[in-house]
């Protein structure tokens, strides 16, 4: 009978996880993305980060416990313009040299039913940090799962474009940012 | 009065006809150098209102040629002035079906590079022009080349334009120039 006890209490300590595939925490890097769109002239144009490293975290039967890390290469940034793409790199709008990498930092995890999710946490940008707190979707993605998010970020709260570009009625303060992260069940 | 409004029916072009041409002429006028100016300034927001403003004259140009080809099939233009040689009607006919078809293939050519390389047009900010290329670099290089070929085109069709003008004023001293520049007439008749 202890013998039992000992048995069932294993078994459901340890079946749950092992049914449920445990934790996603690997990063499928080429099925991820984290691009924008801005505005310019009021005509929507789409860009896009090649580079950027993220270690996420997620199980579902936990999900408070999710945490996620993303760091961007800004330099790898892709606008759809050669010229624009060495315009944003300089002084006036990312300024990479000073600031080669865009972080966010997760705190906080919160569901809010129907594969729906807050990610609150921090993020830095060209030397300011702000607490953010972004809508993502979770989807089923193979064996794995992607987390999907789209949220509006204000540049000149960042410093994004000064000087002459600091006009809004040429490139609009508000830039979308859309993001995918997809997870395998990993090691862990 | 009455006579010589009857007369300019007959004679000359209607009125919303010469305007049309005068439209399409100044915005042609003020876009080209546009186009040659723009393409070599370093990026800047000016740079990006230059580009806009250029893609809104294309996109009216291409309309008012339309407007302009459909008032001309309802108002036949005029015939050439008399004693004009059978080679210069038809070198004349020749260029003015070229130049309507430029100001519509030119806009075209430009629309058509702007959705390759990736930048959708957007008539003054608000109407979105659907994108009727994928974006592709190669191809957006072919057509920036193919729009700049028929640009100059274009310009060396409008000079031999205007020089046939005002060969026909200076030389020809007949009404050809007059009946697409009404003041011209009105001096003429004035004395």
């Amino acid at each position: 009978m202890k013998r039992l006890l000992a048995a069932a209490a294993v078994a459901a300590l340890v079946l749950p996880a092992t049914a449920q595939a445990a934790e996603y925490n690997r990063v499928l890097a080429d099925r991820s993305q984290i691009g924008f769109v801005s505005k310019q002239m009021g005509v929507p144009v789409e860009g896009r980060f090649g580079r950027f490293a993220a270690q996420v975290s997620f199980d579902p039967a936990r999900p408070d416990a999710g945490r996620a890390q993303i760091e961007v290469d800004l330099a790898s940034i892709d606008t759809g313009s050669q010229e624009a793409d060495d315009e944003v790199k300089s002084k006036n709008w990312f300024n990479v040299k000073a600031f080669p990498t865009a972080r966010f930092v997760s705190s906080g995890l919160r569901a809010l039913g129907e594969g729906r999710y807050e990610i609150a946490g921090r993020m830095t940008l060209k030397g300011r940090t702000r607490d953010l707190r972004l809508p993502v979707t979770l989807r089923q993605d193979g064996s794995g799962v992607r987390f999907e998010g789209v949220f509006q970020l204000k540049r000149l709260e960042w410093g994004i474009g000064e000087g002459p570009w600091a006009d809004v009625d040429t490139v609009a303060d508000e830039v979308q940012v859309r993001f995918r992260i997809a997870l395998a069940a990993g090691a862990a | 009065m009455n006579g010589a409004s009857a007369a300019s029916a007959v004679n000359g072009y209607t009125r919303t006809a010469v305007a049309l041409h005068w439209v399409v002429a100044l915005i042609v006028f003020g876009s080209f150098p546009l186009g040659l100016y723009m393409v070599d300034l370093p990026l800047s927001p000016w740079k990006l209102k230059l580009y806009s403003w250029h893609k809104w004259a294309g996109v009216t140009v291409f309309m008012l040629a339309l407007v302009r080809l459909a008032w001309r099939t309802a108002h036949p233009a005029p015939p050439p002035a008399a004693g004009v040689p059978a080679w210069q009607r038809r070198a004349a006919s020749a260029t003015h079906v070229l130049l309507y078809l430029l100001l519509l293939v030119i806009p075209l050519t430009g629309w058509l590079m702007s959705s390759a390389k990736g930048f959708q047009t957007v008539y003054f900010g608000i109407v979105p022009l659907p994108d009727l290329l994928p974006k592709d670099k190669a191809l957006g290089d072919a057509l920036a080349l193919v729009h700049r070929s028929l640009n100059y085109l274009l310009a060396t069709l409008v000079v031999v334009h205007m020089g046939a003008a005002l060969k026909h004023h200076l030389v020809d001293r007949d009404e050809t120039l007059a009946r697409m520049l009404p003041f011209l007439r009105k001096r003429a008749e004035s004395p």
